[in-house]
């Protein structure tokens, strides 16, 4: 295989995502907005400790920012009957499925970034280490983008359907993940079940990044998010391949 | 080296052989068609031959490259129109083109005069600034072949390019489909249009319920049918058909005020019928031979008699 064709076939694609999906008004505009209404939902009038919330706050934002729009994709075109000519055009299935998630990552990351921005600066956050943040962010997008281009893998391709699946799949993660509790006071089989959210380790990571008080060494967040990382894509490709003429 | 070089494809969905063992062999250079009723297997042969889907048995080769094994430097080689595929809405008539041709890795400059070339050819050239959701089905798929042009492919396939256009669009896809053979691509185009395979192609499979059953020249598929010619004719007065037993016609059949007489040799069976005018005393109002044409061949050979 070509490497160049097939880097070239993932960048165009992410391009494409990007113009076609990502930079329109109303995406941008809800993407800056939601955590603003978040924000409001979680924390105004319950007296939270902002150093424990504001974590599990940028966690839940990165979430929904990165794996938002990204199930949707693969519907859109089938129904919009652009999906065939795309295929057809030299990319191969693995191209859209990495163009999907790193248009979703970007925008993920995009979002958080200016997000935290104005955060840091309304809410005087202490930050301990800037980069480890940044490289918190971009592998959490690239998680949760994945898991968007697995939601966009069913046969479905209504997208009213892939957005109720879509809720079906990230609200009980978020719960599962008990962002808002401190991990190191989770017992027995509530910790089984945090472990398995990757949410958790996201979570971890932006605690040690903001105020050094995370659970787990980096490394072991980061190698847990690798890891659902490439499950995620896997199981995308494996049945995005089952079903691809579905629905064309 | 051939342009298409298909061995022996199969397809089934369930229970429904879409394609059966067919295989096909495109030198460069030709405009072939495929020429089938709705529900043959065009379509899905289409796509086994564009990298869209894995037959379940079989190989394709485009221009020495096997789609299935090297499916990136295959379609490297190819421009397609699918079907039932479409361009983006969202995008405007050039940035469909512009986006298509980084696909196929060409640069800006080159990018940006071919799509000028190729709108101009396709006479969109003012409507090029406007989202393509504005625009009709003949103009969408004017759009679709500019960007299946766009990088000058050696080979073109189209699957049904001019299936529900208006007149305009469809002159211009087809002077396109012309101009891009002359200029040295192989065209592969599906179609459910006789006259249109006739004027069009150089060779013509016709499909049916998932195997070709002939190929050959338009001409040549003709003549292979020469033998259902008829004469037609209609007298002043009503006849029977046992007027026209006689040797070398083989049946007759009546056709509202006129009769169809099948015969191998038209020319004898027009003084036969003369010189049966002249015994009974009939007028002649009407007579004519019948031409072979494609749509003979096609029909005896899809519909099995
Ligand atoms: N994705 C599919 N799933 C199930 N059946 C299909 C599919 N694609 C084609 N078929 C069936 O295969 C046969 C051939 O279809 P197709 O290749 O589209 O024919 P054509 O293009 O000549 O009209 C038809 O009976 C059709 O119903
Ligand atoms: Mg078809």
């Amino acid at each position: 295989m070509d490497l160049n064709v097939f880097a070239r076939s993932i960048l165009v694609i992410t391009e494409k995502n990007m113009r076609i999906y990502y930079f329109k008004g109303p995406v941008v505009v809800f993407g800056l907005l939601f955590p603003l209404i978040m924000f409001f939902t979680f924390f105004i009038g319950r007296n939270l400790d902002l150093v424990l919330f504001f974590p599990g706050f940028l966690g839940m934002m990165l979430f929904f920012t990165a794996s938002s729009v990204g199930p949707l994709i693969t519907p859109w075109e089938k129904r919009e009957k652009t999906y065939e000519r795309l295929v057809s055009l030299p990319v191969i299935l693995e191209s859209i499925i990495i163009g999907d998630l790193l248009a979703g990552a970007i925008f993920g990351v995009a979002i958080t970034t200016i997000v935290f921005a104005a955060s840091a600066i309304l809410l005087h956050l202490s930050l301990m280490n800037a980069g480890l943040l940044f490289l918190a962010f971009v592998l959490g997008s690239i998680t949760f983008a994945a898991l968007g281009t697995l939601l966009a893998s069913p046969t479905m391709n209504n997208p009213s359907h892939i957005m109720m699946l879509s809720s079906l799949v990230r609200l009980p993660l978020i719960f599962v993940s008990g962002i808002f509790i401190p991990l190191s006071q989770l017992s027995g089989w509530e910790w089984i079940l945090t472990s398995l959210s990757p949410l958790t380790y996201l979570v971890d990571l932006f605690h040690a990044a903001l105020n050094g008080d995370a659970v787990y060494p980096p490394w072991v967040d980061m190698l847990a998010l690798a890891a659902v990382i490439l499950v995620f894509i896997g199981c995308a490709k494996v049945i995005q391949k089952r079903n691809l003429m579905k629905g064309l | 080296m051939d342009a298409i070089e298909a061995n022996n494809l199969r397809k089934t969905f369930g229970p429904v052989i879409a394609v059966d063992d067919v295989s096909i062999t495109l030198p460069q250079g030709g405009i072939f068609g495929f020429l089938g009723p709705n529900g043959a297997g065009k379509t899905t042969v289409i796509r086994m031959l564009t990298g869209v889907l894995i037959p379940d048995a079989g190989s394709v080769r485009i221009l020495g490259t096997d789609v299935n094994k090297d499916p990136l430097t295959a379609k490297l080689k190819m421009g397609v129109i699918p079907e039932n595929g479409t361009v983006y809405s969202d995008l405007t008539a050039e940035q469909n083109i512009l986006i298509t041709a980084k696909f196929y890795g060409m640069d800006r400059a080159s990018r940006e005069e071919r799509a000028g070339e190729i709108l101009a050819r396709l006479g969109l050239e003012e409507r090029k600034n406007d989202l393509v959701r504005t625009f009709s089905k003949g103009m969408r798929q004017r759009i679709s072949i500019a960007c299946a042009i766009v990088h000058s492919p050696p080979v073109l396939i189209l699957d049904e390019p001019t299936t529900g256009l208006d007149v305009y669009s469809r002159r211009l896809v087809i002077d396109t489909v012309r101009h891009m053979n002359r200029e040295g691509s192989t065209v592969l185009l599906t179609t459910h249009n006789i006259e249109e395979a006739n004027a069009l192609c150089s060779m013509i499979s016709i499909v049916n319920k998932g195997r070709i059953v002939a190929t050959g020249s338009p001409e040549k598929l003709k003549k292979t049918f020469d033998t259902s010619r008829y004469v037609e004719i209609s007298f002043d007065q009503p006849v029977g058909h046992e007027l026209f037993k006689a040797p070398g016609i083989t049946r007759t059949e009546s056709w509202g005020d006129k009769w169809r007489v099948y015969t191998d040799d038209p020319d004898r069976a027009v003084k036969y019928l003369a010189s049966l005018a002249e015994r009974d005393h009939l007028t002649i109002v009407s007579i004519a031979t019948s031409n072979p044409t494609l749509e003979e061949a096609f029909v005896r050979l899809t519909e099995g008699v």
